[in-house]
C-alpha cells in the first residue's frame, strides 16, 4: 500500500470502487458543503471536491475537503494547474494532507474564458501530467520540484482525468499510457455516453496491458433532461452524447425524463462492469446529488466495502 | 449656408471614370463644378494618405470612382481603393467627422450620365453636411491654418 | 517579427494635447510589415492629428521621422537635430523603440502610439498570428515544429488536453488545437513515439522568470 487512502484500500481488495462528487459553494457556506456530503456519504468511497470548478471563483478545495474530512469521509482533492504555479501548488498539498487529506485528483482546468474572470491570467505552470509527476516526487522521493528534501513527504494516492472521447481518438491510450508513466495511481473518466466508443477504448487499453498498471474508474452521470443531454452533446468541449440516447431522452414526458436519466445511468453501470479494465465508477450528479445513493443501490453498488 | 458651395475632389481612375467623366463633357451633361478631378492610373493608386490630405487642405469631400467591382483593369486596385475609403471613414469618424464625407463610387467608362448624377448627388451630399469642420481655417496646408 | 497596432486616436490625442510640437516617429522594420507604425502609417496619423487640431482650432506642428531601426540607439542618434524643436515625442514603433528614445532623450516626453501585441508570423495578406513567446529555451525541435508555449491556450507541454473537438481548440472554433497539430506533424514525420516522452516541467528562468533578460556577446561587444 502506497498511501492511507481508503479508495486505494478499496481498489486493493478487487471490489468495484464509487466515488461522487461535491462542488464547494460561493460563499462562506460549510454547511453547504457538509449538505451536500451527507447525502452521499454511506454510498461512496471517496468524495472529490472540485477544485473552482468551471474556472469560476469557490471555497478552496482543500478547505472543502478539510470539512468533509472532519465529517469522518474521504474526500479527494482536486488541484487544477490553472490557478497556481508549482510553490503554491506544493504548499497545498502539505497542508491538506497534514489535515488528513491523502487521495487527490491532478487536472489542467478549463480556460478562465469560461469562468467568471475570464480577465484571469491562467497559470499553467504545470500541465496535469507534471502536476502527477510532482506528486508522486514528493511522495516516492521524498523531494520538491526544486530538488530539496521534504521533512515528512505528503503520501497522496494520485488520480488523473482521461477523457476518451476528444479528439484525436488515436491520442487517447498513449496519453492514458503517459499519465501512468508520470505515476497515476488511478483515471476518472469524463462521463460516458458512447459506451461502444468507450468499449473500444477499454480494449485498446488492455491491449497495452495498461488496466494492470491503474485503476481506471468510469465517469457516470445521470442526465436530468433531453435539453440538459442536447447541451451536453452541442456545447460541451470533448463531451460525446450518441444521437440514441438523446432520442431515448425525448422518447418519454418531461416528467418522466428524470427518471429515464438515472435508468440510462444504472444501465451503463451494469454493462460497464463487465468491462475488463473498469475498476469502478466515478458518479458526477451535477447539482442532484440526491439521486447518487439510488443509483449506487439499483447499481448493485452497495453496501460499501469496509476496509 | 446656403450659398455654400463644397469643394470636392474626386480621384477618378482613368479607364472608367475619368473616361465618363470626358464623356459626360463632350455629350454637355453638366455637373457640378464643385467636383475637381484628379485623374489616376487606377484607384488602387489612391492611398489613404491621398484622401486625407485632401481633407486638410480643406475639401468638404472626397469621392474615390473607379471600375465595376471585379472590371478593374489591375485586378482589384479597385477593392483595394474601397477599403482605403472604409479606413479613412474609420479615421474620420474617430476624429468626430462625418464619415459620409468620402465616399467610393464604382462606374464604367460608358457612364457618362452616371458620372454627372453621382457628381450631382454627392455634391447635394455634402452641401447638407455643410463645410468641413476645419473650414473656418483659411487652411493650406498642414502646418499654416490660421484663422 | 514583433506585431503592433495602432491605439485608439482618441488614446494618442490625450498624451499629446498638452503640447504643440510633436515628433512623430516611425520604424523601419516589423511595424513597417505589419503596417502599424512605417511611413505610410506615421503620415496617415500626422494628417489625422491635423485635422483633429484644426478642428479644435489650433495648430499643432508636426514633423515626420521614420527611423531605420528604432531599437537601435544607432539610428535613434538620428534625432538629435529635430529634438530640441520638438516638445514631446510620439513613437509609433513596438515598446522597444518607445524605450530605446525614452533612454536616450531623458529630457523629452515620449509616448507609444502603437500597441505591441506579440511576436508572430504572417498568416496572409493582413494577418498576422502568434508565433512565438520568446520562452528563451526553444522546444521546437522536439515538437515538430509548432510551438505549443506559444499556441497552446494552456502552454500545455504535454497536451491536448480534454477540451479539443475536431482539431480545434478549447476556447473558440476557430482556434486550432497545438497539439492536434503537434501531433499531425509528429505523425507525418514518422515520430509518433516521441509523443509518449513525459515533457519535464519547465524552468522558466529563461523565459523571463529569472528577471528582465539579457544576451552578451563578448566577441561582438566592445
Ligand atoms: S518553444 Fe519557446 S522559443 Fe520556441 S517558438 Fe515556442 S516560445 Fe518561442
Ligand atoms: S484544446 Fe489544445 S490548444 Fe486548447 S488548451 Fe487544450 S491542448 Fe491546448
Amino acid at each position: 500500500m502506497k498511501t492511507q487512502s481508503r479508495l486505494e484500500k478499496v481498489l486493493a481488495s478487487g471490489a468495484l470502487a464509487v466515488t461522487s462528487e461535491v462542488g464547494p459553494p460561493r460563499g462562506a457556506i460549510p454547511e453547504k458543503v457538509k449538505e451536500k456530503a451527507s447525502l452521499i456519504k454511506d454510498h461512496v468511497d471517496a468524495i472529490n471536491v472540485t477544485d473552482n470548478q468551471t474556472a469560476m471563483v469557490r471555497m478552496s478545495s482543500w478547505a472543502a475537503g478539510v470539512i468533509i474530512k472532519q465529517m469522518g469521509l474521504d474526500p479527494i482533492l482536486q488541484m487544477v494547474t490553472r490557478d497556481r504555479n508549482r510553490l503554491a501548488m506544493q504548499s497545498d498539498i502539505i497542508g491538506a494532507y497534514s489535515m488528513g487529506i491523502n487521495t487527490m485528483m491532478c487536472l489542467s482546468g478549463d480556460h478562465v474564458k469560461f469562468g467568471d474572470h475570464p480577465m484571469a491570467n491562467g497559470v499553467f505552470d504545470l500541465d496535469s501530467i507534471q502536476l502527477v509527476q510532482a506528486v508522486r516526487k514528493m511522495r516516492d522521493e521524498g523531494k520538491f520540484q526544486g530538488g530539496a528534501d521534504i521533512k515528512s513527504p505528503p503520501k497522496m494516492f494520485i488520480g488523473a482525468a482521461a477523457n476518451p472521447f476528444a479528439d484525436p481518438f488515436e491520442l487517447r491510450v498513449m496519453r492514458l499510457a503517459k499519465k501512468i508513466k508520470a505515476g497515476a495511481d488511478f483515471i476518472q473518466t469524463q462521463c460516458i455516453f458512447n459506451l461502444d466508443k468507450f468499449e473500444k477504448y477499454m480494449e485498446m487499453v488492455c491491449d497495452r496491458g495498461l488496466d494492470e498498471q491503474v485503476h481506471l474508474l468510469a465517469g457516470i452521470t445521470p442526465m436530468k433532461s433531453a435539453g440538459m443531454a442536447r447541451y451536453m452533446k452541442n456545447k460541451v468541449p470533448g463531451m460525446d452524447v450518441p444521437d440514441d440516447v438523446i432520442k431515448r431522452m425525448e422518447g418519454v414526458s418531461k416528467e418522466e425524463q428524470p427518471e429515464e436519466g438515472i435508468k440510462i445511468a444504472i444501465e451503463s453501470i451494469e454493462r460497464l462492469k463487465k468491462v475488463k479494465g473498469v475498476h469502478g465508477f466515478h458518479i458526477m450528479a451535477i447539482e442532484w446529488e440526491e439521486k447518487v445513493p439510488q443509483i449506487v443501490e439499483k447499481a448493485g453498488l452497495f453496501p460499501r466495502p469496509v476496509v | 449656408m446656403e450659398n455654400f458651395e463644397p469643394e470636392i475632389v474626386a480621384f477618378c481612375c482613368h479607364y472608367c471614370a475619368y473616361t465618363a467623366a470626358d464623356m459626360a463633357g463632350s455629350k454637355r451633361i453638366a455637373y457640378p463644378p464643385n467636383v475637381k478631378i484628379i485623374r489616376v492610373p487606377c484607384t488602387g493608386k489612391v492611398d489613404a494618405i491621398h484622401i486625407m490630405k485632401a481633407f486638410e487642405k480643406g475639401a468638404d469631400g472626397v469621392y474615390v470612382a473607379g471600375c465595376l467591382e471585379g472590371d478593374c483593369h489591375f485586378k482589384n486596385g479597385n477593392t483595394r481603393a474601397k477599403y482605403r475609403v472604409e479606413q479613412v471613414q474609420k479615421y474620420l469618424t474617430d476624429l468626430g467627422w462625418e464619415k459620409d464625407r468620402v465616399a467610393m463610387i464604382n462606374m464604367s467608362a460608358g457612364m457618362g450620365e452616371f458620372f454627372a448624377s453621382t457628381a450631382l448627388e454627392f455634391t447635394q451630399n455634402i452641401k447638407q453636411l455643410g463645410p468641413s469642420p476645419i473650414k473656418h481655417f483659411n487652411t493650406d496646408g498642414h502646418q499654416t491654418a490660421v484663422s | 517579427m514583433i506585431t503592433a497596432e495602432q491605439k485608439p486616436l482618441k488614446e494618442i490625442i490625450e498624451y499629446i494635447s498638452p503640447y504643440d510640437r510633436i515628433l512623430l516617429v516611425g520604424c523601419n522594420e516589423c511595424v513597417t510589415v505589419c503596417a502599424a507604425g512605417g511611413r505610410k502609417e506615421v503620415g496617415l496619423l500626422a494628417s489625422a492629428l491635423n485635422l483633429h487640431s484644426l478642428k479644435q482650432g489650433r495648430t499643432i506642428d508636426i514633423k515626420e521621422i521614420t527611423l531605420e531601426r528604432q531599437c537601435d540607439p544607432e539610428y535613434v542618434e538620428e534625432l538629435v537635430s529635430e529634438i530640441d524643436r520638438a516638445d514631446a515625442i510620439l513613437s509609433m514603433a513596438c515598446g522597444c523603440g518607445v524605450q530605446t528614445i525614452a533612454e536616450r532623450y531623458k529630457e523629452k516626453p515620449v509616448f507609444p502610439a502603437v500597441n505591441t501585441k506579440f511576436m508572430g508570423a504572417s498568416q496572409s495578406q493582413g494577418i498576422w498570428v502568434e508565433r512565438c513567446q520568446g520562452c528563451g529555451d526553444c522546444l521546437l525541435g522536439i515538437t515538430g515544429g509548432i510551438c505549443p508555449v506559444a499556441r497552446c491556450s494552456k502552454h500545455l507541454l504535454n497536451g491536448p488536453c480534454g477540451g479539443t473537438s475536431d482539431g480545434k481548440c478549447e476556447i473558440a472554433p476557430d482556434v486550432d488545437c497545438a497539439w492536434c497539430l503537434i501531433w499531425e506533424r509528429l505523425k507525418a514525420l514518422g515520430m509518433e513515439k516521441r509523443y509518449e516522452e513525459i515533457m519535464e516541467a519547465k524552468d522558466f528562468r529563461p523565459a523571463g522568470g529569472g528577471g528582465p533578460r539579457k544576451i552578451i556577446r563578448e566577441d561582438l561587444s566592445l
